[in-house]
């Protein structure tokens, strides 16, 4: 059993972050590294990207999206709760080195995650410039973390409420245009920008990590649940992944691939309000 | 299905005894109790003699103090006085005088022997005899659930077999001096005992002595494939068909679940040795349990959220029901082992950490990682591995969604691909979650199919179909990226390759397209990269799979050892655990110094 220590609600109560005690988890979890979480006996396993580590307390922050019925019972948890099982650390870390400057762009939940490996990216010295968007003001998480990480940033929102109006990938491409001394990129959001900013990266030849979120069962290789095509190659997101080099996703696929249980999660939620 | 008219006589059968001169019975009943009643002479002695009417017991009162080894001079009929005694035969063990009765067994009158000496426990049926009359007992057959009813539940297949039948096939046994049947199994069960055992009504016993060599008989008794092991070896089998070993296997321990009898060894010596093992599967399981018993303490650490490794994720609720397998695991856990679940090791702690903390590490990590076909379109929505379909049936129940969270995809026309016990399982699985077709793919034909038997024939009679010497070639999807449908081509066999099957060869231009709208991929695993990962210096095959000294299980590094699907690729469940008793004794002479 695992004890949530802190709850907090965002971006309109539809991203919820926990706090949960796991010290040995925390004590070997690295950026990019994920965790499994069942929240009863009845439970989904729940694949989360963790968004932060607090060494001392020995706890693992989750930050996640509310789409189904597996993650509306998870907000219905309060701090004191407890979740059934807590697996991990999984998935391979992300490759933290001193590059020099690297652009971080998040979008939506993925910011949470993005934290995370910034926060490795800083700690080892290199220059990082944010980009983190939303599709509303109200909708964007983490903006004083992120601002206190990074040298420069810049935040979008779909409608303009804030920041720049658009996407995240148009402040990229004129940082891209301006400046040559960028080493990587790292996007992490929906498939749908990662799939924009690995193209538009391709056009300059920068090297660019995404960290993918297939659907997963056991997250520990044995199911190939969470395959993905890379340059005609599969990989199983689970051992070999998260994070990936963005050149040659088959980011359709995934969207698709993702979109498989679509009726079941309807249907699971009916079931759940009877 | 039971022959009745058969002269057999089991141990404890209720003898009637008639005079052969006055066809007076000898049989009375005093005090509640069955006794046979006759006048004898003994030391020139009239004197009066109380046997008991059960075969093969020998309880006998007298009027005097009878001592063992002396001769009766007569046994003579309380009703007409006349002598018993027969010049016909003589005792096949003593030599001695042997007197006549007559007896009823199955409505039919036969000749019995007793000897006079005292003591002696020969009773005139030869060997032979008991050889003749036990082959002409047929197998007796397991009750199964009827398969029209069956394909819409998942409710356990086979009920097991009744005490009758199980009284009727142990008395098939022939109980040979050098029992073939021990050699042919992995963890060598004293077989012709327990089944003896079984033949006295002494179900807990034989249960007891299964589990001095297998710890998970439950288990074995349903998923070994007994018919190319102890059965295969069976002396009956070579005229006839052999005993039932599996199905008496699982009678016992059934029965010794379902009657409360288990009882947990008390453990003598406690070494301050600590043990890890990796896996909570069967091979696991054996080694954690051997070496708890030897009095080590043994943690396990499981990966998934519940113990039990294949016996919980892959192997069907209606070949193996789970319930049995949580018996097993809360038994190892009465011994006293440990068992650590959602440990990812590789990840939460290293092989090298786990030594720092352990005297020794076994790792039962199976083979976790499916192989796909890498053919086009093995990606599209709908291709599953069979670890993932059968994973999501049998370790998140998804046959129960929405009760349970996990969602399970239901097809109209299922195709599995493979032709293993996997792929069976995966098949029968499809029609209990309501398709209306599913087939079996595989690119060999019918003999070279790795299926048990039996598994095949369930799998038949449930109503799947079968095309062999056929193999798809891509995958071809809906504009929503769905599966809808397969081109497969047509195999011949050609020569036979290194595992001695033959090979199969593609038949130029005999592509042919097949609707499906589920295809599930069951050709086989390869090693888990986990703990390669973090354990760089762990020597491996060329497939691979970590290799082992086959005589000690230990790897290339010291105190690790390894067994099961990880080192031989995907086998059995008997052959882990065999591998776990292998490297369970090795590690206690390793430990114990001798």
């Amino acid at each position: 059993m695992f004890e949530i220590i802190l709850k907090q609600e965002m971006a309109k109560s539809t991203i919820v972050r926990f706090d949960i005690k796991a010290p040995k988890i925390a004590a070997k979890i690295k950026p990019g590294q994920f965790v499994i979480i069942r929240v009863n006996e009845t439970g989904e396993r729940i694949p989360l990207t963790v968004a932060d580590v607090d060494s001392f307390s020995g706890s693992i922050t989750i930050i996640f999206q509310v789409v189904g019925k597996s993650t509306a019972l998870m907000r219905s948890l309060n701090a004191g709760d407890f979740f059934k099982d807590v697996v991990g650390p999984l998935g391979k870390a992300a490759h933290i080195e001193k590059l020099g400057t690297v652009i971080v762009v998040g979008g939506g939940t993925g910011i949470a995650i993005l934290h995370h490996i910034t926060k490795a990216m800083k700690q080892v010295g290199n220059y990082i410039i944010g980009i983190i968007g939303a599709r509303e003001k109200g909708m964007l998480i983490l903006e004083e973390e992120m601002k206190s990480l990074c040298d420069e940033m810049i935040i979008t929102t779909d409608d303009g409420s804030y920041g720049q109006q658009g996407f995240v990938t148009q402040p990229l491409e004129k940082y891209l245009n301006e400046r040559h001394d960028i080493k990587e990129v790292y996007a992490i959001g929906p498939i749908i920008m990662m799939k924009n900013v690995s193209n538009l990266t391709k056009k300059f030849g920068i090297k660019t990590m995404v960290s993918l979120n297939p659907i997963m069962v056991d997250g520990t290789g044995m199911c190939g649940c969470c395959r993905v095509t890379i340059g005609n190659k599969t990989k199983f997101c689970c051992v070999d992944g998260p994070d990936f080099e963005a050149i040659d996703i088959d980011f359709d696929e995934l969207e698709k691939r993702n979109s498989m249980y679509i009726k079941e999660e309807k249907d699971a939620l009916l079931f759940s309000i009877k | 299905m039971l022959d009745y008219d058969v002269k057999y006589l089991r141990y404890k059968t209720f003898l009637n005894t008639y005079c052969p001169h006055c066809n007076n019975s000898f049989n009375v009943k005093k005090d509640n109790k069955e006794l046979l009643v006759f006048k004898a002479k003994f030391k020139k002695q009239d004197i009066d003699i109380l046997m008991s009417p059960y075969l093969d017991v020998f309880e006998i009162e007298a009027s005097v103090f009878l001592e063992e080894g002396y001769e009766l001079s007569d046994l003579i009929c309380p009703h007409c006085h006349k002598s018993l005694v027969t010049n016909e035969r003589k005792c096949e063990e003593c030599n001695t005088k042997v007197a006549k009765l007559i007896i009823t067994a199955y409505s039919k009158l036969l000749p019995f022997y007793i000897c006079l000496k005292h003591g002696c426990e020969w009773h005139g049926l030869t060997k032979a005899d008991e050889r003749r009359i036990k082959l002409k007992i047929p197998r007796q057959e397991m009750p199964e659930q009827d398969q029209k009813l069956r394909i819409h539940n998942f409710i356990e297949v086979p009920y097991g077999l009744t005490t009758e039948l199980a009284l009727l096939e142990a008395g098939r046994c022939l109980q040979c001096k050098n029992p073939k049947c021990v050699e042919g199994c992995p963890v060598n069960i004293d077989i012709p005992e327990f089944i003896k055992l079984i033949c006295e009504e002494k179900f807990d016993e034989a249960a007891k002595k299964i589990k001095e060599r297998n710890v998970l008989p439950a288990v074995c008794g349903r998923v070994c494939p007994q018919e190319d092991q102890c059965e295969k070896l069976c002396v009956l089998g070579i005229r006839d068909k052999p005993v039932a070993i599996g199905n008496l296997e699982r009678f016992v321990v059934d029965y010794e679940r379902k009657m409360d009898l288990v009882k947990i060894p008390i453990i003598k010596s406690k070494t301050n040795k600590r043990i890890a093992v990796v896996g909570s599967g069967p091979g696991g399981i054996t080694v954690a349990a051997d070496l708890t018993l030897l009095g080590y303490s043994v943690t396990i650490f499981e990966a998934l959220h519940q113990p039990g490794g294949v016996l919980v994720y892959g192997i069907p609720e209606f070949r193996l029901p789970k319930s049995i397998v949580n018996f097993e695991i809360d038994y190892l856990k009465r011994l006293g082992c440990k068992i650590e679940l959602n440990q990812v090791i590789g990840n939460i702690h290293t092989i090298d950490e786990l030594l720092k903390n352990f005297d020794a590490v076994y790792i039962g990590v199976g083979a976790g990682l499916p192989w796909f076909m890498n053919i086009p379109g093995e990606n599209l929505c709908n291709v599953f591995s069979a670890n993932e379909y059968l994973t999501r049936i049998n370790l998140m129940k998804a046959y129960k969604f929405p009760e349970y969270d996990t969602p399970i995809p239901v097809g109209d026309k299922v195709a599995v691909v493979g032709g293993g016990n996997v792929a069976m399982d995966c098949a029968r699985n499809a029609l209990r979650t309501g398709a209306k077709e599913v087939t079996i793919v595989y690119r060999r034909s019918r003999i070279e199919m790795p299926a048990r038997n039996e598994e095949i024939h369930h799998a038949e009679e449930e109503g799947v179909k079968f095309k062999l010497l056929t193999n798809p070639v891509v995958y071809i999807g809906n504009d929503q990226n769905w599966i809808k449908g397969m081109e497969c081509v047509r195999m011949k066999l050609g020569e036979p390759d290194d595992s001695g099957r033959r090979r199969p060869v593609i038949i130029k231009d005999s592509n042919f397209y097949q609707e499906c709208d589920i295809v599930i991929v069951a050709i086989g695993n390869g090693p888990n990269p986990i703990i390669f990962d973090s354990t760089p210096d762990l020597k491996r095959n060329k497939w691979g799979y970590i290799e082992v000294n086959p005589e000690t299980m230990e790897t290339s590094k010291e105190f690790v050892y390894a067994g099961g699907d990880i080192v031989t690729g995907s086998a059995t469940v008997i052959l882990a655990m065999g591998a776990g008793r292998t490297a369970a004794n090795a590690i206690h002479e390793k430990l114990s110094g001798y």
